[in-house]
C-alpha cells in the first residue's frame, strides 16, 4: 500500500496536501484498493462551505457506494472535473488525483489528523 | 459463526481472492492482480474459471421423480431428453418464486437439481414437504461436488486440451454424466451464468483444486480466475434474472419477465391457478431495462418516481463494463412500462432521469 510523505491522512482513508491556506484532499491508495474498480465520482459543488467531517462527495466502484468526507473545514475553491468523465483515474493514482480544493477556515484541524508514518501504522493495523 | 469453505479456498489463497461474506461462505469478491472489471473483459474476450462450489445440489431419484418435479415447476419437463437441462422457476400457491433452478436428467427416475446456494436448505424442505409418501428419493448432496464454471468464447478450445470427449457433441443446456477431465471423472454440462459460451464441471471435492490448476495451465495464460463480482456484473448485463433481485417469494416469474419457462398448459403445478389468474388479469408489474439519462448508477433497492409517485424500484443496477454504461432492470406499475418513458430514479434523495428501454442489455454475437 502506498504512502506519500508530507500528506495528512484521516481514518477514513482520505489524504490532505497543504498549500498555503489551500487544502487538496484525495481517497489513499487503501481505499482505493479496497472500493476497486472506480466507476462514478459525484464532487461538490464550487463555493459551498464544509465542516469538517462532513460528506464532500461520493465515490462508487462497481461493488460499493463510499461517502468522502472532508478531512478539513472550508470552502470549495476548485473541482476535478476529469474525474466525472475518467472515475478510474483514482484506482490508477490516487494520490495523483484531488477530489476538490479547500481554502480552510481552520487550519489548526491539521494537526488532528495522521502524518505519513502513523498512517501506514495505521493501516497495517486495520489489516489485522 | 464461522464462515463455510470451499474445497477451492487454497486457490483463491493462492491467487490472491479479496474474500468476502457471500451468504454465509467465503468466496473471492475478485483477485488481486485483476479486479472485477479486467476479470468481466476477460470472460467476454477470452475466459474466465469461476468457483461456484456454494451452489446447491439436490438429487431427486425414484419411480415418480419425474411426476414429482413436474408439478413442483412451472416449466413443462415432459419433453425433456436424458443428459438434457432445463431452466425453470420453482412457485408458492401465490406465484411467488420459491427459487430459479436448473434441472439435469440422467433418466425419467433420476434427476439432479441445481439450487442458489443460500436457498439449499429451504428449497430442500420445500421438496420434502411435497413429496409423495412413496416413489420419491430426495439427497442434498451439495457436499458432494465443487462446481467450478469455465466461460467465455474459449472455453470449449481450452477444455478440450483435457477432455475426453468431443465438447461439440455437448449442445447448449446438455450434459455429459460421466467425462474425464485432466484425469478427473466430472459432469459437463454446457451451462453458465454470464452470457457466455461455457461449461460447468461438477467434480468430487478432494479433485477440485488439482481440476483448477489443470484448467487455468491449459489456457496457456488466456484464462485467468474470476470472481463474484465478475460473474455478477457478467450475468446482470446479460440480463440473467438472480433470485432475491429479480425474483422472490413476492415477485411473480411472470412479473419478472419469465413468461417463456411458465407453461400453463401443463397439468397442475403448484402456483398455477394463481399465475393464471395474474395472465387473466393483465400484469399489475412489469420487469423494464432502464438506461440512465442523468449522471448516477442505478443500484438495487433505489427507489423510481414519475410525477412524485412512487412506481417501483431497481431490482438490479450498475456499471456495465461491456456497454460501457449504466444501466438498470426495474420491476415498474405496467402504465409505466413502455420503451421510451421517462422517470426518475431516486439516488441519494435526488431525482436522476433514466429511460426504459428494450434490447439495451448485451446479448453476445454467436
Amino acid at each position: 500500500m502506498k504512502v506519500k510523505a508530507d500528506y495528512y491522512y484521516s481514518e477514513e482513508h482520505e489524504w490532505v496536501r497543504v498549500e498555503g491556506d489551500l487544502a487538496y484532499i484525495g481517497i489513499t491508495d487503501y481505499a482505493q484498493h479496497h472500493l476497486g474498480n472506480t466507476v462514478f465520482v459525484e464532487l461538490p459543488e464550487n463555493e459551498s462551505e464544509f465542516a469538517a467531517g462532513e460528506v464532500i462527495g461520493v465515490i462508487e466502484s462497481v461493488k460499493a457506494v463510499a461517502d468522502m468526507h472532508t478531512p478539513v473545514s472550508g470552502t470549495v475553491t476548485a473541482i476535478n472535473e476529469e474525474l466525472e468523465d475518467s472515475p478510474e483515474l483514482l484506482n490508477e493514482d490516487p494520490y495523483g488525483h484531488y477530489i476538490a480544493v479547500l481554502k480552510m477556515t481552520n487550519p489548526e484541524e491539521l494537526k488532528a489528523l495522521m502524518n505519513s508514518e502513523q498512517y501506514a501504522a495505521f493501516c497495517e493495523q486495520q489489516e489485522e | 459463526m464461522g464462515l463455510q469453505r470451499t474445497p477451492l479456498y487454497s486457490m483463491h489463497q493462492k491467487y490472491h481472492g479479496k474474500m468476502i461474506d457471500f451468504g454465509g461462505w467465503e468466496l473471492p469478491v475478485e483477485y488481486r492482480e485483476t479486479g472485477i472489471i479486467a476479470e468481466h473483459h476477460q470472460v467476454r474476450k477470452q475466459a474466465g474459471l469461476f468457483d461456484v462450489s456454494h451452489m446447491g445440489e439436490i438429487a431427486v431419484r425414484g419411480e415418480k421423480a419425474e411426476s414429482f418435479i413436474q408439478q413442483l415447476v412451472t416449466n413443462d419437463i415432459s419433453g425433456l431428453k436424458e443428459n438434457q437441462i432445463c431452466y425453470t422457476p420453482m412457485c408458492y400457491p401465490d406465484g411467488g418464486c420459491v427459487d430459479d433452478l436448473l434441472i439435469y436428467k440422467y433418466s425419467a427416475e433420476n434427476f439432479l437439481i441445481v439450487v442458489n446456494a443460500a436457498n439449499t436448505d429451504k428449497d430442500f424442505a420445500w421438496m420434502r414437504e411435497h413429496k409423495p409418501a412413496a416413489g420419491v428419493s430426495l439427497d442434498n448432496m451439495s457436499a458432494s461436488y465443487a462446481l467450478l464454471a469455465l466461460q467465455g468464447p474459449l472455453a470449449q478450445d481450452i477444455l478440450q486440451n483435457i477432455c475426453n470427449v468431443n465438447l461439440q457433441t455437448i449442445k447448449y443446456y446438455w450434459f455429459l454424466p460421466s467425462v474425464k477431465v485432466a484425469g478427473y471423472d466430472c459432469i459437463v454440462s454446457r451451462t453458465g451464468y454470464t452470457g457466455e459460451d461455457g461449461f460447468e464441471l461438477f467434480v468430487a471435492p478432494e479433485h477440485a483444486a488439482d481440476l483448477w490448476e489443470a484448467i487455468i495451465t491449459a489456457g496457456r495464460g488466456a484464462v485467468l480466475p474470476a470472481g463474484l463480482g465478475a460473474r455478477d456484473t457478467l450475468r446482470f448485463e446479460a440480463k440473467l434474472p438472480l433470485y432475491g433481485h429479480e425474483l422472490d417469494e413476492d415477485i411473480s416469474p411472470l412479473e419478472a419477465g419469465l413468461g417463456r419457462f411458465v407453461k400453463l398448459d401443463k397439468d397442475s403445478f403448484i402456483g398455477k391457478e394463481a399465475l393464471l389468474r395474474q395472465k387473466e388479469r393483465g400484469l399489475q408489474r412489469i420487469l423494464v431495462e432502464l438506461e440512465m439519462i442523468g449522471r448516477g448508477i442505478p443500484r438495487s433497492h433505489y427507489e423510481i418516481f414519475v410525477n412524485g409517485q412512487n412506481i417501483g424500484w431497481i431490482t438490479s443496477g450498475g456499471f456495465a463494463p461491456t456497454l460501457n454504461k449504466n444501466i438498470g432492470l426495474a420491476l415498474v406499475k405496467k402504465e409505466y412500462a413502455n420503451p421510451g418513458q421517462e422517470l426518475d430514479v431516486m439516488i441519494r434523495n435526488k431525482p436522476v432521469k433514466a429511460c426504459v428501454g428494450k434490447g439495451i442489455f448485451y446479448r453476445r454475437s454467436r
